[in-house]
This record gives structure tokens, C-alpha cells and sequence, in this order.
């Protein structure tokens, strides 16, 4: 099924149909749960109105892993089917995974400030995703960094494949070395520990920065292949 | 197996003469150590406890200083192309030159780290740790750096991009090296030693397989 939308033309077709869709259910996803959040949900009895940014932290953190994985995935078709699509989806997905674990962090750093009383502690959880912060600029880095856009395509997809060998290494390292974040509280085997106040904004949230994602995720893509489109017209001339 | 041993003394001889930078990374690695007593000061107690960090970090970018030795001077003269078209596997080859770089920055770096751990005031139970972990823990630093090598191979001012790559997924290294050192300053079971190792054997088989499709890719043109 994937190789039918690997086409660029057939995915142009099928993206450009499913957009507004994509768009339209972020908007909505992240209006109910930001207002449940913000408003609905009652203060933590311990943290306060703090809590509320966990609505915003959390699924930035779930979406910058997701992207990863995605990037990987791409990577993996790029390098094994040679999809020209599977290149582009790859590299378009790194900046925006960036930017969401660039999110997780911020508002993870101010939400620790009030909380632990430091904007940073070099606990498990943080260093783990600031390395991946550093994977994203390292594949980004490489990407801008050769001309050839097919040579270029092929060394980023082997990096990211090594990263996602490494990523869960890297993870399990950090995370014994010291950590202070605290534990899984949502994906538990006896249920999750918080409160459905609590929990119900937050997947709506989860759910909405993913719609955020593959809107963003799409609009990329298809910039990158009409970019791509136009720069083969002017050579032709 | 006589090119691979054939291979492996070149790059070890190209390394070790004149212009070669084996030296160089030695003399880097001292460096790095010694700028850093100046920088935080010559408490001797702090740098006892911080010594097997700070060398694991100035060992990593000793390492790196030199991974262009790898792949990057042979790209340069042409020889990278006969080494891709001789009967050897482009996969042993970079096993190969991932071995002569260890044997001639990694394998030094560690015979060293005992003198700078003198001069940090590292305290005695350190020692064997020290020793241990950076012997088994810089191959993984040359086995990552030549995926990195491979990869930047063609870039114009690739060294910029190269730590860039490389440092992120050499953090394990680091954390489990100088996390060996420390619980043997605490007296500690040394759990941390056998996941250096473990660390270490991973990057070690898997790296010359993405080394080799990295070279690989730079060649076709």
C-alpha cells in the first residue's frame, strides 16, 4: 500500500485531500484540550496550577520521539526501496522533531524551576533528550551539508538508522546513571496514577500535537516536492 | 586475511611516520588535561573525584581529532578508490583501518591515562578501573567515529559536522567509562565495566558495516 503513495504525484493528490482534514482536527484537538486543561482541570493539591504545563510538555515529548521513529522508518525505505519520497519525508521530519523536543525541553525547564527549584538538572530524562536534540542538528547538519541531494539522502538515512541502533542505548544509559524526572504515571500495566481530570486533556492534547505533526509533517513534504518540481523545470530551461 | 593484516600495517605505519597523528592525539589528549586543573582550579580532592570523567572526555576528543586518518586522507589521494576495488570487502577494510586507528590513538590514549591520573590526584582504587575502562571503552570511539568519517567524506569542512554527529552516540561510552572510575572510587561493585564492554563489542561489529555502506555511497559518483 505505501509503495501505491510513494508516487509523488499520487501523494500530492492524496495529502492535498486529506490536509485539511489533518489541519482542521489539530485545531480542534488542541482548542477542547487546551481549554480543558487550562480551565476545566483543577490545580495539583501538591503542584498547583504548575500542573498545567504538563498539557504542553508531555505530548511535545511523545511527538519528538514519534518523529524520530517516523524519521527512521523513512530512512529505512529510503535506503532499502530507494524512495525518492521516502527521502523527502525523512528530511522534512527531522527540523520539525527538533522543534518539538526543543519544546519538550523548554517547558520541561520551566516547569522544573517552580517544582525541583532548578531550570536544569542533568537527570536521566533531560540528558537523554537533549543527546536527542543533538541527533536532530547532527542529521539536519549533514543533510545542508552535501550539494548532492541524492548522496546526501543516502549518508542522512544511514545516520539516522545508527541513531535509532544507539537511541535506545543512549536512553537506558542516562537513565541509570541518575535520574530525578519522575516515573511512567500514564502507561502502566495496573492503569495509569493520575486522575481522568487530568488524564482526559492530556490525550486530547497527545492527540492534537500529532494532528499538529503530520499537518506540519505533510505541508513539508509537499513544499519539498513542488520545490524540488520547480528546480527540475529551471534546469530544463 | 593477508590484506586485512597487509591493510592494517599501512595504516598503522601511515599513522605512526613523519606527518602521521598518532602523536598529535597524544600530545592533544595531555593538552585537553592540563587546561583543566587551570580551569577549575587546583583543589586536589575535586580533581581526584572528577579525573576519570575529564580523561574520558579529553580521550573521545582526542579521538575524534584524528578520525579523518580513517577514510579521509585515502578519499584525498585516490588509494580509498583501489582499497574499494580490491577483492577485500570494503566491510573488512573498514574493520581494518577501524583497528589501526584504535591501535594508534585508542591503545596510547589508555597507556597514558595512568600518568595524567598521577597528575589529577586520582586516588589509588581508581587506577585499574581507569586503565580498564578506556581499553575497553575506546574502540567504540573509533568504530562510531569511522561511520562518521564515512559519512562526511565528501563534505567540504567535514570536521565541523563530524563531532557533531559522533559525540551524541558516543554518550553511553562516556557515562558507563567514567561511571566505572567512580563507583571503584566508591568502593562499588563494577557493574558499569561490563557495559562499557558490551558498548564497546556492539559498535565494534555493527560500525563496519555502516562505515563501509558510508564509504560506499561517497565512491559511487
Amino acid at each position: 500500500m505505501i509503495f501505491e503513495f510513494a508516487n509523488p504525484k499520487r501523494f500530492m493528490t492524496l495529502s492535498g485531500a486529506l490536509l485539511p482534514w489533518f489541519a482542521g482536527a489539530a485545531i480542534i484537538l488542541l482548542g477542547v484540550g487546551l481549554y480543558l486543561g487550562l480551565f476545566v482541570a483543577p490545580p495539583d493539591y501538591q503542584q498547583g496550577d504548575t500542573v498545567r504545563i504538563m498539557f504542553i510538555h508531555v505530548p511535545a515529548a511523545w511527538v519528538a520521539m514519534m518523529a524520530y521513529g517516523l524519521m527512521a522508518l523513512a530512512s529505512l525505505f529510503s535506503l532499502v526501496w530507494r524512495h525518492p519520497l521516502a527521502d523527502v519525508a525523512a528530511k522534512t521530519a527531522a527540523p520539525l522533531g527538533a522543534l518539538f523536543t526543543t519544546l519538550a525541553l523548554i517547558t520541561g525547564s520551566l516547569w522544573g524551576k517552580p517544582m525541583w527549584g532548578t531550570y536544569w538538572q542533568w537527570d536521566g530524562r533531560l540528558t537523554s533528550f537533549l543527546i536527542l536534540l543533538f541527533l536532530y542538528l547532527g542529521y539536519i547538519a549533514l543533510w545542508n551539508a552535501i550539494e548532492d541531494e541524492l548522496r546526501a539522502g543516502r549518508a542522512a538515512a544511514i545516520l539516522a538508522l545508527v541513531g535509532v541502533v544507539n537511541l535506545p542505548i543512549i536512553k537506558f544509559s542516562v537513565d541509570w546513571w541518575t535520574t530525578l524526572h519522575q516515573g511512567e504515571s500514564i502507561f502502566r500495566p495496573d492503569g495509569p496514577t493520575i486522575s481522568a481530570v487530568f488524564i482526559w486533556p492530556l490525550f486530547l492534547m497527545a492527540f492534537g500535537y500529532t494532528a499538529l505533526f503530520m499537518t506540519l509533517w505533510m505541508i513539508r513534504i509537499r513544499t519539498e516536492i513542488l520545490e524540488r518540481r520547480a528546480r527540475t523545470l529551471m534546469l530544463g530551461h | 586475511m593477508n590484506s586485512v593484516r597487509a591493510l592494517l600495517f599501512r595504516d598503522m605505519r601511515l599513522a605512526t611516520r613523519a606527518g602521521g597523528s598518532a602523536m598529535l592525539a597524544l600530545a592533544f589528549f595531555a593538552a585537553v588535561a592540563a587546561l583543566v586543573p587551570l580551569g577549575v582550579g587546583a583543589d586536589l580532592k575535586l580533581l581526584g573525584r572528577i579525573a576519570g570523567g575529564m580523561l574520558w572526555v579529553a580521550a573521545i576528543l582526542a579521538a575524534l581529532l584524528s578520525l579523518d586518518r580513517i577514510f579521509q586522507a585515502d578519499y584525498e589521494d585516490g588509494s580509498l578508490d583501489l582499497i574499494a576495488l580490491s577483492p577485500l570487502s570494503l566491510e573488512a577494510s573498514a574493520a581494518a583501518k577501524i583497528a589501526a586507528h584504535w591501535l594508534t590513538t585508542g591503545l596510547p590514549l589508555t597507556l597514558l591515562s595512568p600518568v595524567l591520573g598521577l597528575l589529577f590526584n586520582l586516588p589509588e582504587q581508581g587506577y585499574v578501573a581507569l586503565i580498564a575502562s578506556l581499553a575497553l571503552g575506546t574502540p567504540a570511539a573509533s568504530a562510531i567515529g569511522a561511520i562518521g568519517a564515512g559519512l562526511t567524506l565528501a563534505v567540504r569542512r567535514g570536521g565541523v559536522i563530524l563531532p557533531l554527529i559522533v559525540l551524541p552516540l558516543l554518550a553511553p561510552a562516556v557515562i558507563f567509562g567514567a561511571g566505572a572510575v567512580l563507583s571503584a572510587l566508591d568502593g562499588l561493585a563494577n557493574g558499569a565495566l561490563w557495559l562499557v564492554a558490551a558498548f564497546s563489542l556492539a559498535a565494534v561489529l555493527l560500525a563496519p558495516f555502516a562505515a563501509a555502506a558510508a564509504v560506499r555511497l561517497n565512491l559511487a559518483s
